[in-house]
């Protein structure tokens, strides 16, 4: 698993970095970028540039992976997944509220340690009540849980605002995340986006070993494969949707534990990543955990780079494009289950 | 190419992940013949029937339909103008339009597309009438095709590939799950329906097969086990073994 | 002969339907206040793309939730048209303060106000028949062409906002003088142009009835039911799809052109995902799969929000929630659902109930529903 990870970075960096030499055009600095505004390109900045976009790439992938669970087991894509995202945020600035004081500071960084599982369960169970009161109601109406789930998402979002306030907040970040490694002179890889990668590689492993290694995880596969047919074996499918959606809305909120460390959140912070996360689904296909890696990683590191090489506009409807291109070629998207 | 052959399939490999469906099968139909295919669970009949109707694109080998079309090469509603008609295992009809409406539609499929925005001309609203006439259903005809019983569903989908005119038709389990009567209306309709086109069944109901049966072709693990009259073909041994064999490893 | 018609009280309770409810049109400017009758105008614009949208959603089977993104190549069509009219001849504002120093070659043939108002129409139509062929020849259905759809309103609104010296940026479009030469902060245009969006809804309305009463409707109502069914029946369904999204994306464009000429602004955040996704929800409200319910949800929700919001904002974010909820949940059929309802059991009380296919989203071939794409 982590051999290919690798071997995926390592190409899509070589993929986006070669015509890349060419370019001089000025440089617009995208929101997942650290760097300031400069004109011009050095080879660190691409490096580094390539670097934030697998670093998205990641957080996308954090996102994705619930998406194409619930996508892949139910036919449903959930449109509340991106206040997920948010919840998970929450939680996290909460708990350095309360918590922080008593556990060695705000930057002491064990709140925000602690936050990560507990954002898990937050957003996890949030999912888990949201599956069982609406979604399965909806059960082979795929459209219209799309809508009544964003029915879901507007009313998180009033109510962050009501409980929050609408103004974005801050989670001061760990003290020991700051600064950056530098294996290069000039290229410098921020300690914070190397945790968040790091952090998604955990996830991913687990995911990995759940699916592959464990019972429930064998269910889930059995009855995304063919639902009949493992209801019939004894599995309690609507358990197994329960489980799944739980699951993956709790990825989300690590996910938005994460990206308290990349920059202020507010009510609407899901709905920035959440598109690119749908579009990850429709690339990487269904029911097979590499095509949403390879999707995701590809994702963001296209965004970056291409947004990069041209504009944010363009970059945006250059990947937008690529991708309905590439449907065309394999309309079932990188990885799919083939049957008769 | 052969004469005399409407359809000619040589060397037909279809595998999922690896399994093989269907192993280098050779299978060919005269023009207007009569041919059953039956053959135990998972032998292939069904993605044999997907090949010929371009839904499933073949791994390898060769599938030429009328002697010149070269099948998987075209998609299945090209193959569809060109004749060839199919009707599925389970009846699926268009739920929320009616009877009438799904006939008009099948009758239809030769207009040019500017004239789906034109009623239709007089021989194609004759033609929904008399099928209309022989599937029985004339009284039911502004019924939405949704409700309608199970049988009825079967017929409709008779009457729409009666509509349709196909010169090559296929038809999956078409008795299944029908109570005796229906069973016996559709081995009428069918027998209509077989007048100056070749017809392919794929059934399970030996009763029924040994009713209307004349050349029956069995497939085994997505091989030809052998082909030949009926009487034969039940006495073959391979034939037994396979279904016996097979009997043998569910009971264990 | 047998012909397959609406039963007859049907006819009765929904002939004479739009026909009472254009008199009401008609009759509003003796009756509304200037201000109220620039919101029904610009509500009335809203049900010019509730319409399309039901083509595609109620018959057709495909949500689309990048509808915005018509509407708002329309607006800005016309907008185009009308900033040059206002700027006489000198470059737009907007180029200007961002360095342009020549009027872009694709805004030139826009100072003809028929070519304006024909590009309106035929870009968004011409973009959503290409994504829409695209998609559907690859056989991308169900939720699969929702994300796509919504995916491409994020992208253009990141599009609009990006290329500031050519569309204005994130203000858009604004400060209009006239059109055809009449001002168009006088009353009396205002009035023209209410009867202009009337008149172009009854259009609508009746082109999307003619559609759906020809064969190519029903065709429509097949693909939706099964696709798959209807290729085996000799048919392509990609083009007969791409047909339906494209003339509801030139439905959209017709909107926006003449909402623009009523606001008078336009901005990339009117083409966003948010107010595509609204523009659903009228439908979903309305009654998706009849054309009436769609106008009449159109304007329900406008008003609701219209009335409520700037009173109310919080609350109406609940309740604007909650009716996404709402109406999948407990209405399907929505308002005209519930009237037809009503109508059968006031008609046939003796008679037992009987099953209505009412057109809520579903696959009854449930295979499909694994992966979006058909299953081979």
């Amino acid at each position: 698993m982590l051999a290919k990870l690798v071997q995926i970075i390592t190409w899509a960096n070589f993929a986006g970095f070669s015509p890349l030499i060419l370019s001089r055009s000025p440089v617009l600095v995208t929101r997942s970028s650290l760097t300031d505004e400069k004109e011009g390109l050095t080879l660190d900045e691409l490096l580094s540039q390539a670097f934030n976009g697998l670093s998205l790439g990641s957080v996308l992938l954090l996102i994705s992976l619930g998406l194409a669970f619930s996508f892949g087991l139910m036919n449903v894509i959930n449109m509340a997944h991106g206040e997920f995202i948010m919840v998970g945020a929450y939680t996290t600035y909460l708990l350095q509220q309360i918590l922080a004081p008593a556990l060695g500071g705000v930057s002491g960084g064990l709140t925000f340690l602690i936050s990560i599982p507990v954002a898990f369960l937050a957003a996890g169970l949030l999912g888990f009540l949201l599956e069982n009161t609406l979604i399965r109601f909806l059960y082979g109406r795929p459209l219209d849980t799309l809508l009544a789930t964003w029915g879901v998402g507007l009313v998180l979002q009033q109510l962050a605002r009501t409980i929050f306030g609408a103004p974005n907040v801050q989670v001061v970040s760990p003290g020991w995340l700051s600064g950056g490694f530098s294996p290069l002179p000039g290229l410098n890889l921020p300690y914070k986006r190397l945790f968040i990668i790091g952090l998604v590689l955990i996830c991913v492993a687990a995911i990995y070993l759940y699916l592959y290694r464990s019972r429930s995880g064998r269910r889930m596969r059995a009855v995304m494969q063919n639902r009949e047919i493992a209801g019939t074996l004894g599995i309690a499918t609507r358990r197994v949707d329960g489980i799944t959606f739980a699951i993956g809305s709790g990825l989300a909120g690590v996910a938005g534990s994460a990206l308290t460390l990349i920059g202020p959140i507010g009510p609407t912070l899901g709905t920035n990543y959440i598109v690119d996360a749908f579009l990850v689904v429709v690339l990487g296909g269904v029911g097979r955990l590499p095509g949403t890696i390879l999707a995701a990683l590809l994702i963001g590191v296209f965004n970056t780079l291409l947004e990069l090489q041209t504009s944010a506009s363009i970059g945006k409807v250059l990947v937008f494009v690529l991708v309905i291109i590439f449907l065309q070629w394999k309309p079932r998207g990188l990885v799919a289950l083939r049957s008769r | 190419m052969e004469k005399g052959k409407i359809l000619d399939l040589q060397a037909i490999s279809v595998s999922f992940d690896g399994f093989k469906v269907l192993d280098k099968l050779d299978f060919s139909l005269d023009y207007e013949e009569l041919r059953f295919l039956i053959g135990p669970n998972g032998a292939g009949k069904t993605t044999l029937l997907d090949i010929i109707t371009g839904k499933t694109p073949a791994l390898a080998g060769k599938a030429i339909f009328n002697g010149k079309v070269n099948i998987s090469s075209q998609s299945e509603h090209k193959l569809a103008r060109l004749g060839i008609g199919r009707k599925f295992q389970t009846p699926s009809v268009f739920g929320s339009l009616s009877v009438y409406e799904t006939l008009e539609i099948a009758v239809g499929f030769r207009d040019r597309p500017g004239r789906f925005f034109q009623k239709l001309k007089t021989e194609q609203v004759e033609c929904i009438k008399e099928t209309l006439e022989k599937i029985g259903l004339t009284r039911k005809a502004r019924t939405p095709a949704g409700i309608l019983s199970h049988g009825e569903k079967q017929w409709l989908e008779i009457g729409m590939l009666l509509a349709q005119q196909p010169q090559l038709l296929l038809l999956d389990e078409p008795v299944a799950g029908m109570t005796r009567q229906e069973r016996d209306k559709t081995g009428e309709l069918l027998q209509a329906i077989s007048k100056n086109r070749t017809v392919l069944v794929v059934e399970h109901d030996m009763q029924f097969v040994r009713q209307f049966a004349n050349q029956v072709t069995v497939l085994h693990q997505g091989q030809k086990l052998c082909e030949g009259p009926v009487q034969e073909v039940q006495q073959d041994p391979r034939v037994i073994e396979a279904y016996i064999g097979r009997k043998r490893e569910k009971a264990a | 002969m047998v012909k397959a018609k609406v039963p007859t009280k049907e006819i009765l309770a929904f002939r004479f339907l739009p026909v009472i409810a254009m008199l009401g049109l008609l009759a509003a400017p003796l009756v509304l206040s200037d201000f109220r009758l620039s919101l029904l105008a610009k509500f009335l614009t809203y049900a010019i793309v509730a319409l399309g949208l039901d083509l595609i959603w109620g018959y057709g089977g495909m949500l689309s939730l990048g509808h915005g993104v018509f509407f708002g190549l329309g607006a800005y069509g016309m907008a185009m048209y009308l900033k040059l009219e206002a700027s006489g001849n000198r470059l737009p504002d907007f180029m200007g303060w961002s360095g342009v120093d020549s009027l872009p070659w694709f805004w030139v043939p826009f100072h003809n106000p028929v070519f304006a108002i024909l590009m309106a129409i035929f870009i968004p139509a011409l973009l959503a028949t290409l994504l829409g062929y695209l998609v559907f020849r690859s056989r991308i259905q169900g939720v699969y062409f929702s994300i796509i759809t919504q995916a491409m309103a994020l992208i253009m609104v990141t599009l609009f906002i990006g290329q500031q010296p050519l569309t204005g940026g994130t203000n858009g479009m604004t400060n209009f003088s006239t059109v055809f030469g009449f001002s168009l902060a006088d009353t009396g245009v205002q009035v023209v142009l209410y009867f202009v969006t009337v008149a172009c809804l009854a259009l609508a309305y009746l082109l999307c009835r003619w559609l759906m009463h020809s064969r190519y409707g029903r065709l429509l109502v097949a693909s939706r039911e099964d696709e798959n069914r209807l290729r085996f029946m000799g048919y392509n369904p990609a083009p007969i799809k791409s047909l339906a999204f494209g003339v509801s994306g030139g439905l959209a464009g017709l909107a926006g052109a003449l909402f623009v000429l009523q606001v008078g602004l336009i901005t990339p955040s009117a083409m966003g995902i948010v107010p595509s996704i609204e523009m659903v929800i009228w439908v979903a409200v309305g009654g998706r799969g009849t054309l009436w319910g769609a106008v009449l949800g159109t304007l329900l929700v406008n008003y609701g929000k219209s009335t409520f919001s700037e009173t109310f904002p919080e609350i109406w974010q609940y309740f604007f929630g909650a009716l996404f909820i709402g109406a999948v949940l407990l209405f399907p059929g929505g308002i005209a659902g519930f009237v037809r309802n009503m109508l059968d059991r006031v008609f046939v009380k003796a008679s037992p109930p009987k099953e209505i296919p009412v057109p809520v989203d579903r696959n009854p071939s449930g295979k499909e529903l694994e992966s979006g794409v058909e299953v081979t």
